[in-house]
């Protein structure tokens, strides 16, 4: 079956400024019911908008760090459509003119491959409020507290072909956000939302028709989300009946969608631009401004990472992934350390031990400091790499810093040549068969020695010594 | 008699304790209570007599400012905090307003007493006020015809004396075309001299408010006070008030006075248009200089603001859907029947017909059609005008075609949107135009109306006055 | 452009109005009365002329971020027609 998958995605991206887009009230999460509506969210009769510059640099922030096209002079439109919490009867967003055009992204794929994903658009929008359907039986109760919270929604061309692309696309566009710290990409508080508009077709034919897939709140979710959905349209067509252009649930629980009932009624949106708004003029000096005031983009970093610290393209995509990692690393390689051991420690070690305490490096018990200190005493011999994991640990459960673990420990590398020498003599000669068959041709029992050595030092000698005295002595009739 | 006083002479009363605001204030209030035009929706009696007494205890201290202690009538269309706004509809029947409109709140700091929330036409759609949930307002001239709308009850009070002046809101002449036909002087500015906040929106980009009185100077006097940039209305002017009494004495020698050509055609009635050219000549001995101008795309305003006014009204009146505030029908079944009977038994007809429309017009494949072209059109109406001034300083014509007519002699809608077709232009063009008082016909007043490029309402207002000191049109009453 | 019956139903519930069937054709005439008027400007030549969607030229004015209103919630909710629970009621709504 050579069925090609068609996905694109729309991300509506809370932006975290103080106010609402257009009024003077709080967007801050988790108040009680209402207390953050004031009277222009609530549509009252004769109340106006009245448009909030952060969500317009923010806006641009994300224009520019995808290079793309800014419209000098965009408009607010309005979508017009009866919904309990939207108050106003229309949501006020961008339609003909959107404040960002055309941009790209490239995204890596698994197989270390990179793509390049086209934008579309990213238009500034109102968020409406909340439909809280089982706070009682006969009635569904509305929060508007969310009504007329920033939004950018950011349209990716279908260039799509795969969940994974889709996934890898979804995450490349969460970094940067909060790279460029307009959005908290929280999920779970919704600050960051994913539908996928997904359709099949049989290589060489016509874009099929797309279903619209909502209610997605995790990347994992996203991924199985859009399975399903291709797996279904394919079932259907194979069954020789056409999919219909709908918008669809997706139910975590039950890991299936389903259709919307209330929205499958054809919306005509009405489209028209907000009389009660002007266009939003962008001047050249405040794009150079914002331009100026971004920070290092990933894909700058991490190709710096790549040509300046040598580090492999994987690597510099994982450290480069999120900024806060980037931030960590790069304190560590600023103090001198040497590049490739950082990355191994951060993306090994401390990334092992921050998902497995379910802790955020930003609140990582041991800082890019103390990290530092401990790969800078690998680095001078004073410990082993082996030992340093143990040092490790004692750091994050907060045992002191590296000296004085290792003090405290006595873990301090053994690299006296002739105290390491008399211990391998007696390892020596305490396992002469061992050393018959080494001479013998059994290469491989050099760790067997490496060991011993270790239990006897527990642990503490230095390996690269240890490797080379032990071959010496072996080799030597 | 006080009522006949106007507000620069109620200014020099109170000031020199001639009579108190509280007695200014009950001695309308009880003109009020005897009068049957219908012109009030509400009487906001104690809360008037409130203001009253503490404008009294301002102006007993001496530090009184222009307007402390004047009353006045509020078109119901403006929110007043803790007061019914009503829109004359049954929808904000029971609507208590929770907040103030920029324009409640600037005539409330200046300590002025407001009597009440005037009668119009349900959501400011109309030309007689007989689309009101409150019945229709009775023109006080004769009480079996109309005053006009849909600033109706406004026109109404300031013509027979109940009020000193009133707030009004003109959208294609709802200023202008009650005044005409009441007999008063009243002023639509242009488009974003005064804020829009809080003033229940028809037509976002073709509303406007203004004050309605007897004089130009009084005009004036109400304009220094309701103008101004306001930072909660993005279409709000960002431009320095002047003192728009300044400037009323200058001479109008030389004033170059523009005559459509379009205007003086069939359609107008022969009194107006006798009216019309007295006042014409009146100014033309005043030293003016009188041009005839042309805009050939007169008659194209009334397409292109049939369909811009309610498009923007459909999504505009969106929000009344019984959720929030306003009127919500019994037992809805569902959301649906929420929504369907909650508008439909709130809204009344000529309202329903112009959110039918605008939905129409704005929906998939009428888009361009429509509501694009229309904006081409008005772009250009706006040109005939530019072109216009660059020839002349004000433009002069009628008001409306025929003088005020019968109450419920005009019953379909295309008739009566027919006879917009003097005050249209001036809105989409977002000019400030007045009208002022010029003469009678059969006993009913006609207005002259004064047109104005962008922010010229000193020079309207100084024109104005001119003539009404040399006529006495503005005096006549039809009351004691 | 003239409008069916059908029609007129159809945009009435896109504006969220109901039209008594034995109203129907009584407002059918009327809104196609208008529509004829609004046709006129079919026949207008706007030529290459801009829309003009203000009067006046001008750009979006910008406000601060700041944090500017107070909760009123108690004051908005009191004018409600129904709440419960600080939030507003409607009848339950099926997605």
């Amino acid at each position: 079956m050579t069925w090609e998958t068609v996905i694109g995605l729309e991300i509506h991206s809370q932006l975290k400024t103080k106010s609402k887009i257009f009024s003077g009230a709080s967007t801050a999460f988790g108040a009680t019911a209402n207390t953050q509506a004031c009277a222009v969210d609530l549509g009252f009769p004769g109340v106006l908008p009245v448009l909030n510059q952060e969500a317009v640099k923010m806006a641009l922030r994300f224009g520019l760090s995808i290079n793309a096209t800014i419209n000098k002079n965009s408009i607010f439109a309005r979508k017009n459509y009866f919904y309990p919490d939207l108050p106003k009867g229309y949501q006020i967003s961008q339609f003909e003119i959107p404040i960002v055009g055309n941009g790209v992204i490239d995204i890596s794929l698994e197989d270390g491959e990179n793509k390049i994903v086209g934008i579309t658009r990213a238009h500034l929008e109102e968020d409406a409020g909340k439909s809280i359907h089982d706070m009682y039986d006969e009635f569904t109760a509305i929060d508007l507290n969310r009504a007329g919270t920033p939004l950018l929604e950011i349209v990716s061309d279908p260039d799509m072909s795969n969940a994974k692309e889709a996934v890898a696309y979804a995450k490349k566009i969460h970094a940067l956000v909060q790279y460029i710290d307009i959005c908290d990409g929280n999920m779970q508080e919704g600050s960051f939302r994913c539908d996928a508009n997904v359709s099949v077709r049989k290589h060489g034919d016509k874009l099929g028709t797309r279903a619209e897939l909502k209610n997605i709140n995790s990347f994992k979710f996203l991924e199985k989300a859009i399975n399903l959905e291709v797996e279904r349209q394919i079932d259907i067509l194979e069954d020789g009946g056409s999919v219909v252009q709908e918008t669809r649930l997706y139910d975590s629980i039950k890991n299936e969608t389903r259709s919307m009932r209330s929205k499958e009624e054809a919306n005509d949106y009405r489209y028209f631009p907000d009389p009660d708004l002007l266009p939003v003029a962008i001047s050249e000096e405040v794009l150079l401004e914002i331009k100026k005031s971004l920070p290092e983009l990933p894909t700058e970093k991490k190709l710096r990472f790549v040509e300046k610290l040598g580090l492999s393209s994987y690597d510099a995509e994982i450290l480069t992934s999120q900024k806060e990692v980037a931030d960590y690393f790069e304190i560590i390689i600023n103090k001198g350390a040497d590049a490739k051991l950082s990355a191994n420690w951060v993306m090994g070690e401390l990334s092992a031990a921050l998902n497995k305490n379910q802790v955020e490096i930003n609140d990582s018990p041991i800082s890019a400091n103390e990290l530092f200190s401990l790969i800078s005493r690998i680095t001078d011999s004073t410990i082993s790499g082996k030992i340093a994991k143990d040092v490790f640990k004692l750091m994050w459960e907060g045992n002191g810093s590296v000296d004085e673990i290792i003090e405290k420990q006595g873990l301090k590398q053994m690299t006296d040549t002739n105290a390491l020498e008399s211990i391998i003599d007696d390892v020596i000669s305490n396992n002469l068969d061992q050393v018959q068959q080494f001479r013998d041709g059994n290469l491989k029992l050099l760790g067997f020695f490496v060991g011993q050595v270790m239990k006897a030092t527990q642990g503490k000698a230095n390996p690269k010594q240890v490797n080379q005295i032990l071959n010496e002595k072996l080799t030597e009739i | 008699m006080m009522h006949n006083l106007t507000i620069a002479e109620q200014i020099k009363g109170l000031k020199s304790r001639d009579f108190s605001s509280l007695e200014l204030t009950e001695h309308y209030l009880s003109r009020i209570d005897d009068s049957e035009l219908n012109a009030f929706i509400s009487v906001t009696s104690e809360q008037a007599l409130t203001q009253a007494k503490m404008a009294d205890s301002i102006l007993a201290k001496g530090n009184a400012s222009g307007l402390t202690g004047i009353p006045y009538a509020h078109k119901d269309i403006f929110c007043t905090k803790g007061v019914k706004t009503s829109a004359g509809s049954k929808m904000l029947d029971s609507f208590i307003s929770p907040y103030d409109a920029t324009l409640s709140e600037k005539l409330n700091s200046q300590n002025m007493v407001m009597l009440g929330k005037t009668n119009m036409d349900e959501f400011a759609m109309g030309s007689s006020n007989e689309n009101s949930y409150y019945g229709s307002v009775k023109n006080p001239w004769d009480t079996k015809k109309v005053p006009g709308g849909s600033s109706g009850g406004s026109a109404a009070a300031v013509a027979s004396r109940i009020s000193p002046f009133a707030t009004g809101t003109d959208t294609g002449g709802s200023i202008r075309q009650p005044a005409s036909l009441c007999g008063i002087t009243g002023l639509k500015p242009t488009y974003g001299r005064i804020s829009r906040y809080g003033m229940i929106a028809y037509a976002s980009s073709l509303d406007q408010a203004g004050p309605m009185t007897r004089t130009a100077e009084d005009s004036a006097i109400i304009l220094n006070a309701m103008a101004g940039f306001d930072e909660r209305d993005s279409t709000s002017a960002n431009k320095s008030v002047p003192d728009y009494t300044k400037n009323l004495s200058k001479s109008l020698k030389g004033l170059k006075i523009g005559l459509p050509k379009e205007y003086f055609s069939e359609g107008l009635d022969k009194g107006v248009e006798r009216v019309i050219i007295q006042a014409i000549k009146d100014y033309e001995a005043m030293g003016a200089e009188i041009i005839e101008v042309s805009l050939p795309n007169s008659m194209n305003a009334i397409p292109a603001y049939y369909i811009v006014a309610p498009c923007e009204c459909s999504s505009n009146l969106s929000r009344f859907d019984g959720v929030r505030y306003g009127y919500r029908c019994d037992d809805p079944k569902d959301l649906n029947d929420l929504y369907l009977r909650s508008r439909s038994e709130g809204f009344g007809d000529e309202v329903k017909r112009r959110i039918m429309i605008g939905a129409y017009a704005l929906s998939a494949g009428y888009y361009d059609a429509y509501y694009l072209k229309a904006q081409k059109v008005r772009q250009l109406i706006s040109e005939d005008f530019k072109k216009a001034f660059k020839e002349v300083d004000v433009i002069m014509g009628p008001v409306s075609p025929t003088p005020a007519f019968e109450l419920g002699s005009i019953k379909d809608s295309v008739s009566m949107y027919l006879a917009d077709i003097y005050t249209l232009s001036v809105n989409l063009a977002g000019l400030p135009g007045m009208s002022i008082p010029a003469g009678f016909s059969d006993n009913l007043p006609i207005g002259l109306q004064l047109i104005g490029n962008h922010w010229s309402e000193e020079l309207l207002l100084n024109t104005a006055h001119q003539f009404q000191l040399k006529t006495d049109w503005h005096n006549a009453s039809p009351v004691d | 452009m003239s409008l069916d019956n059908n029609k007129v139903k159809e945009i009435a519930y896109l504006a969220r109005l109901s039209i008594e069937n034995s109203e129907l054709e009584q407002s059918t005439k009327e809104l196609n009365n208008i529509l004829s008027l609004m046709d006129q400007l079919g026949e207008i030549d706007t030529g290459d002329a801009e829309p003009m969607a203000h009067p006046l030229e001008m750009s979006q004015r910008l406000r601060d971020d700041q944090v500017t209103e107070d909760d009123l919630s108690e004051e908005f909710q009191e004018i409600a027609p129904k709440t419960g629970n600080n939030h507003f009621l409607v009848p339950t709504v099926i997605e």
